[in-house]
């Protein structure tokens, strides 16, 4: 077609406001833009004199989806700025937390936000009338998801036990044996969904990018480590600053970030690409069955690393009761804050991609705050990826250019209100 | 217009979580599919009706464009129910209406504040008439339920007018106060099971105030256990400061204008 209008008002199937605009005229693209159209949110602003036992509270509350992420990166951060020191116990019930968190949204958005689209129906509603054993699945693989946030921090939206220095309420050692056996149980759930997402073709499409994630050298990274990219190199993550790059357009509440390159690309893919020696091998294994290798450049099979990942952390959960079990659950209390004042940037990959949280406490006041959310690294990456796909689709009716332009953009489960407002608080 | 009542859903200023947790109740309550016909519902489905019979609405009102959508979901359903703290009370987004607005606005978005369009945070009932709210932040998923159940009856959801502190004394649990920290339970609206406590963590307010709460002595059983009034002020506005603004601008205190004058805006034609 030589002239394309796409004009999505109000994407379906993501989380939060945006909209895709296209306008092709004469076979050339004038206008290719995913415009963020969430109300401005503030939380930068809000968190100004508020108590930092709050922070994690009202942090959290960005997100329904990934509110044990921003929890966790929201307590590093002020528990790297008061000087605390967590206990093994506190460091491992955070990781399985984290899990069940990483768990709940990638089967979310893997089988009730892109399946419709592979298999040609509007939502998981009909997908329940044509396939309930697989629609069946992803609930008892989402329940059991939300199940390890519930039994470690009351609940997965939003965590209530989480708190700076450790936990206010630890699990009974019955409700992780119990978890434990269910997990195993799901082994064969994963197996099915493994099978299904071999079955489903997803678009193909090639651009390379620069992928950042968090990487630790002896554990495959969600919370803390270092930055990485796939341009070589990697940065402490107090100097977030030089590798997001932030910067304000007009069409976005959200802020735009780059790198390296002009854009680069946050994420279950970039986790993948960086950190695959560091996945479990059975999920390395799933892999291989998928028929990913890393460095991946197509942006569909995000959701694909996705279901490694579901993989990853089935048995990473497992190993993690299990070192739980062997060490015994111990009662304790939270650990103190050493001073009340202090900077600190925590790091966490949630879902999503990489997210820092970054704030300033005096006398036990957050004086200001920084939260770069991962949607919003994507932002760029995402139109780069549509300003490639847009002429090379072009033969394609305007129907499939949409839908194509929806599935690109659903890859990423972009995560829009959380990514509506982010900045710098410069307080005056 | 089906046997089944079609239901719609929307968000406004909020974090999607309390219709996560609709979709959540999908894993313990998928009958709900069998009597309710979800004819809307963005996050999670393509399919788009507008033609529905119960609305339930997400989120804050926080901007001068959300007034017209909320009003043309009035137009349309026969009843409308506030999903949530934020939909409910103004939630965590009403935090930002005790500063000045121009200062948050450069806050996060410095000399570019104007591209984007904000106002003070508001409740749903500040722009329109309510029929029935689930409160909470998010909502409880039992609640969710009994909620739909009751409206599938042709009742009015009912809410517990008592405080939290009765059903944290049904479930056993010792007294926050007792455990050296402190908790919004005795001026908060019951009807969560007390979940926050039973993990060890004080009552933050999500569901808003019992009517008719004792605050003088609730602030002094605060100070009691060492909170400064500045402390107790932080606690009564995570989730209660629209609340808060309102009965200031109701009892004529003035202490702090701005915040008066947002209050303001909950009566003054938006209905």
């Amino acid at each position: 077609m030589e002239t394309v209008r796409v004009d999505v008002h109000h994407l379906t199937r993501v989380e939060g406001h945006g909209n895709i605009v296209v306008d092709v005229q004469n076979g050339e693209l004038k206008r290719c833009d995913l415009e963020i159209v969430e109300t401005p949110r503030f939380f930068e602003a809000m968190l100004r004199g508020r108590p930092y036992s709050e922070s994690s509270h009202i942090t959290s509350r960005i997100c329904g989806i990934c509110a044990v992420g921003h929890a966790t990166a929201s307590l590093r951060a002020t528990e790297k700025a008061l000087g605390v020191t967590l206990s093994e116990q506190t460091t491992l019930l955070r990781r399985l937390n984290f899990h069940g968190e990483i768990l709940d949204s990638h089967i979310l958005h893997a089988y009730m936000l892109v399946a419709p689209d592979l298999l040609g129906v509007g939502s998981v509603i009909p997908l329940a009338k044509a396939v309930p054993e697989v629609v069946l699945r992803a609930l008892r693989m989402k329940k059991l998801s939300g199940d390890i946030c519930k039994v470690i921090s009351g609940r997965h939206t939003h965590p209530i036990a989480m708190t700076v220095g450790g936990f206010t309420n630890i699990p009974e050692t019955s409700e992780l044996v119990e978890l434990r056996q269910r997990l195993i149980d799901a082994r064969a759930d994963v197996d099915a969904t493994v099978d299904l997402f071999t079955s489903l073709k997803l678009p193909e499409f090639y651009r390379d990018t620069e992928f950042i994630a968090l990487h630790k050298d002896d554990e495959y990274c969600f919370i803390d480590g270092v930055i990485a990219s796939t341009d070589d190199g990697t940065w402490p993550v107090e100097s977030y600053r030089s590798v997001t790059n932030e910067q304000i357009v007009r069409h976005s509440s959200a802020k735009h970030t780059r790198h390296l390159r002009d854009s680069y690309m946050v994420g279950a893919l970039a986790r993948f690409n960086v950190n695959y020696a560091q996945l479990h091998p059975k999920a390395r294994a799933a892999a291989s069955a998928l028929g990913i290798a890393p460095k991946v450049i197509n942006p569909y099979l995000n959701t694909v690393a996705q279901v490694v990942e579901i993989v990853h952390c089935v048995e990473d959960a497992i190993d993690l009761i299990d070192k739980l079990l062997r060490k015994g659950l111990r009662h304790e209390a939270p650990a103190p804050p050493t001073r009340m004042s202090g900077e600190g940037v925590g790091a966490c990959d949630v879902p999503r991609g990489t997210l820092f949280h970054n704030y300033v406490i005096e006398e036990g006041r957050v004086v200001s705050a920084n939260c770069i959310i991962p949607t919003g690294q994507n932002l760029a990456n995402i139109e780069a990826d549509m300003r490639q796909l847009v002429p090379e689709i072009l033969e394609k009716t305007q129907e499939e250019i949409t839908l194509a332009l929806e599935m690109l953009v659903r890859a990423y489960d972009p995560c829009i209100s959380c990514s509506a407002h982010m900045l710098d608080v410069k307080f005056v | 217009m089906s046997a089944k009542p079609r239901v719609a859903f929307f968000e406004f200023t909020s974090c999607e979580g309390c219709q996560l947790t609709v979709v959540d109740t999908l894993q313990t309550h998928p009958e709900l599919l069998d009597v309710i016909d979800i004819v809307q519902f963005r996050e999670a489905m393509s399919e788009k009706s507008d033609d529905y019979q119960i609305a339930f609405i997400e989120g804050s009102c926080s901007r001068p464009s959300d007034e017209a959508r909320i009003k043309a979901i009035r137009e349309q359903a026969d009843i409308v129910v506030a999903l949530g703290a934020c939909a409910h009370l103004g939630g965590i987004n009403a935090i930002r209406n005790r500063a000045p607005l121009q200062q948050v606005r450069e806050a996060v978005y410095g000399d570019k504040a104007e591209w984007f369009e904000t106002y003070p945070a508001r409740p749903i009932s500040a722009v329109i008439d309510v029929d029935a709210v689930i409160p909470g932040c998010p909502i409880d998923r039992n609640e969710f339920v009994m909620a739909v159940t009751h409206l599938l009856q042709g009742r009015m959801p009912h809410l517990p007018d008592y405080p939290l502190c009765i059903e944290c004394k049904l479930k056993e649990n010792v007294c926050l106060f007792e455990r050296g920290g402190t908790c919004l339970g005795p001026i908060t609206l019951a009807g969560c099971d007390a979940v926050c406590p039973s993990y060890g963590y004080g009552c933050e307010g999500c569901r808003g105030l019992i009517p008719k709460p004792n605050l003088d002595a609730y602030r002094a059983v605060l100070r009691e256990h060492g909170l400064t009034d500045e402390d107790i002020d932080m606690r009564l506005s995570m989730y209660m400061t629209y609340q808060m603004m309102e009965m200031a601008e109701m009892t004529e205190t003035a202490e702090m204008p701005e915040m008066a004058e947002v209050a303001g805006g909950s009566h003054n034609g938006n209905r």
